[in-house]
């Protein structure tokens, strides 16, 4: 019984959301502020369950790891920007998490997006296949004319420009293709929403 | 001090992720292991700061009484309503409290939350339909260039394109192997770098915008 | 035929809504089943699995919300099933909230057709933990440090398919479910650029495009794209799911955005045009 009322429910929220596309009314905003206060209690109800608890409480009070009182102080030092007066003191455990996510930027991009990929890039341009053997030059020519057009330090004139109006023919394929995958994504998300409400609420597909 | 210290801190803890890429030694590594650790916990503590202000803001919303301040009502009671069913009712050892398939807060997020949001992103096929015949004009050769590889991957990428063309498929994969690929990858590259640049400013302290005023 | 065109052009957008709505529902109500064939991508996704010694383990990250759903939810069961179906160990966890119940309930679906899989032994949901490459790189270290309860409250330690697991060179194979940021990109970047460990990938159309060249670098072994991968996936695997009903209305609708736009050229052209000679005559 619950499960039907809540497929119900379901299509009725659904609905509401669609009711936007004629134009803004009472019920898009309601279930707009709904799914805006569900989804926050959700993320809070979550990191309890599942970093507070087993990460931090348990530990500091059960295993007497007490060392953990350190990101404890941290964390609960975010809140401190709610107050006037010691609103400095959220820098430093912001400072913490900026300087974290600085420092795995370095190392996963440097390995990960230049060397690999400019390690990929050093294809041989001549091959027994002629295909392969385009495709590689296709490829080399693509890659570095691309990086031509990102070097803003010079005007884009005389071979620099010519190599940088080769790199946005290849910018322009690869948006395109972007484009059109887009395209897909947004149509999956709405075949899924229709075939919710054809199939499991009003049963009409097989 | 006021910003020194933070600045410290981001140095020495960004530091430490790049350090133990180089220092395979057990001992320090069992250090950054525990920093990792202490991320991980005030991460946490940063995303229940973001639904805290949250609550405040729709709290000044409804206490000044400003537009649409009834839904603002809506929004922090449902708010409560999660935290209630899944947090204090799991605490108290109430019937159905807690998270997980079976519980109050399962429907909830089953029936309301996966509804509500599927839903809001799938309005963006209609706008992106609405968008493209609006806006889509195939005005240069650049933008001629753009289009027609969208619409080849638009219809090579599903069945009827094949249906159309038995070597559409094939023809749409080498788009996505060797031209597609070399624009992203130049992307790519270029992001890397400015990734890499923007970051050792933020750890050298240059890059100081994350401090605020004062 | 210039003013049809001209009033083409302030074409009430609410129509364009009426018509992309009728080709996603028409093909449901009436499906065809348009064949397709299977691209190199989302086969070396199933040969990753295919060439799994048995039993192997394999941690599946399930990164993804209801927003994605339709794409990855599909993704999501076929590869419990084609893990569970060849015999392999599935450790899963998420890096997303929304991800965890998600996750849970493709497992649940999944095990009807596996009931003698036993929680603990068979596989295994470790839930979801906050911290995006954090977590990654602290997994890389000692994952029972970064998930010392799984999402039922054990410790891990207690867990028997998590004996002899520390970190990623226990585990065969990394497969990523992702809906985006933290996804596919930071498991690359963290992970398997950094522990050289095996990583498939399964995501939003959205993304597909910006992970070819990982595929071409030896970065992923294989990529399903979006609801279109998806189903490749499951015709690899002989099951028939939500993925494949949904590749006509797929079809239909992309010749529907295909025509708008053409007709939108069209129009702008000759309403363009139009001007120019008005412009000129005077």
């Amino acid at each position: 019984m619950w499960e039907t009322i809540g497929i119900w429910f379901g299509a009725f929220l659904t609905l509401c959301i669609f009711s936007f596309l004629y134009k803004d009314n009472p019920f898009y905003k309601l279930a707009e502020h709904l799914f805006v206060g569900i989804s926050a209690g959700y993320w809070a109800t979550l990191e309890y369950h599942n970093v507070f608890r087993p990460n931090l409480w348990d530990p500091l009070t059960r295993e007497g790891r007490l060392l953990l009182i350190v990101p404890f102080i941290f964390g609960l030092l975010l809140f401190s920007r709610f107050t006037k007066k010691y609103s400095w003191l959220s820098r430093w455990p912001m400072a913490l998490i900026i300087g974290i996510y600085a420092g795995i930027t370095i190392v996963g991009y440097g390995s990960g997006d230049l060397i690999l990929q400019i390690h990929a890039n050093l294809l041989p341009l001549w091959t027994d296949n002629w295909l392969t053997s385009l495709n590689n030059i296709l490829l080399t020519v693509g890659v570095i004319t691309g990086l031509i057009y990102f070097f803003f330090s010079k005007e884009h004139k005389g071979a620099l420009g010519a190599g940088a109006k080769v790199g946005i023919w290849f910018l322009m394929i690869s948006f395109g293709a972007s484009f059109g995958y887009t395209v897909m994504s947004r149509m999956s998300l709405l075949i899924g929403r229709v075939y919710f409400l054809l199939g499991t609420w009003l049963h009409l597909l097989e | 001090m006021r910003r020194e210290i933070p600045i410290a801190i981001c140095f020495l803890f960004g530091i430490s992720f790049i350090l133990e890429y180089f220092i395979p030694h057990e001992g320090v590594l069992s250090i950054f292991e525990t920093i990792r650790q202490w991320a991980i916990i005030v991460i946490a503590f940063a995303y229940v700061l973001g639904i805290a202000n949250l609550l405040r803001i729709n709290y000044h919303v409804v206490q000044r009484k400003q537009r649409d301040w009834p839904y603002k009502i809506i929004l922090m009671a449902s708010l409560f309503f999660m935290i209630t069913v899944g947090i204090v009712f799991d605490i108290l050892g109430v019937g159905l409290g807690g998270i997980g398939e079976g519980t109050i807060f399962g429907w909830v997020y089953y029936h309301a939350q996966y509804p509500l949001q599927s839903t809001m992103f799938a309005l963006l096929a209609f706008f992106i339909a609405s968008a493209a015949f609006r806006a889509f004009r195939i005005r240069t050769f650049q933008a001629s260039l753009l289009a027609v590889t969208a619409l080849f991957v638009m219809i090579g990428r599903v069945p009827v394109g094949e249906s159309l063309w038995a070597g559409f498929p094939d023809f749409t994969e080498w788009i996505m192997n060797v031209p597609q690929l070399a624009g992203k990858r130049a992307i790519m590259i270029g992001a890397a770098l400015g990734a890499i640049s923007t970051a050792l400013k933020v750890l050298t302290g240059l890059e100081r915008t994350y401090l605020g005023g004062e | 035929m210039r003013k049809f065109l001209e009033k083409l052009e302030r074409l009430d957008r609410r129509v364009i809504f009426i018509f992309i709505g009728f080709s996603i529902a028409l093909p449901l109500l009436f499906p065809v089943y348009t064949d397709f064939s299977v691209t190199a991508p989302v086969e070396g996704f199933y040969n990753a699995i295919e060439e799994l010694p048995p039993g192997s383990k394999v941690l599946v990250s399930c990164d993804y919300d209801p927003g994605s759903m339709p794409e990855l939810f599909p993704m999501n069961i076929a590869v419990f099933h084609h893990l569970l179906s060849r015999g392999h160990k599935v450790i899963m966890m998420q890096l997303w909230a929304t991800g965890t119940l998600l996750a849970e309930r493709a497992m649940t679906e999944v095990l009807e057709d596996f009931p003698e899989k036993i929680y603990g032994e068979d596989w295994v949901n470790l839930g979801f933990k906050e911290g995006r490459e954090v977590v990654m790189v602290s997994m890389g270290t000692n994952i029972p440090k970064t998930f010392p309860t799984d999402s039922r409250g054990t410790k891990v330690e207690e867990i028997p398919i998590m004996q002899g697991v520390t970190n990623f060179d226990d585990v065969a194979l990394l497969m990523n479910v992702s809906g985006g940021l933290p996804g596919t990109k930071e498991w690359v970047l963290q992970v398997q650029s950094r522990y050289g460990v095996k990583l498939g990938s399964g995501c939003t159309a959205v993304s597909a495009p910006e992970f070819y060249p990982y595929i071409q670098s030896g970065q992923l072994v294989g990529l399903l794209g979006g609801m279109k991968g998806a189903a490749e996936y499951e015709k690899l695997l002989g099951r028939p799911g939500t993925a494949q009903r949904g590749m006509d209305a797929q079809s239909v609708s992309h010749i529907v955005v295909f025509l708008f736009i053409f007709i939108g050229n069209v129009a702008y052209f000759a309403v363009k045009g139009k001007k120019k000679r008005l412009q000129v005559s005077r």
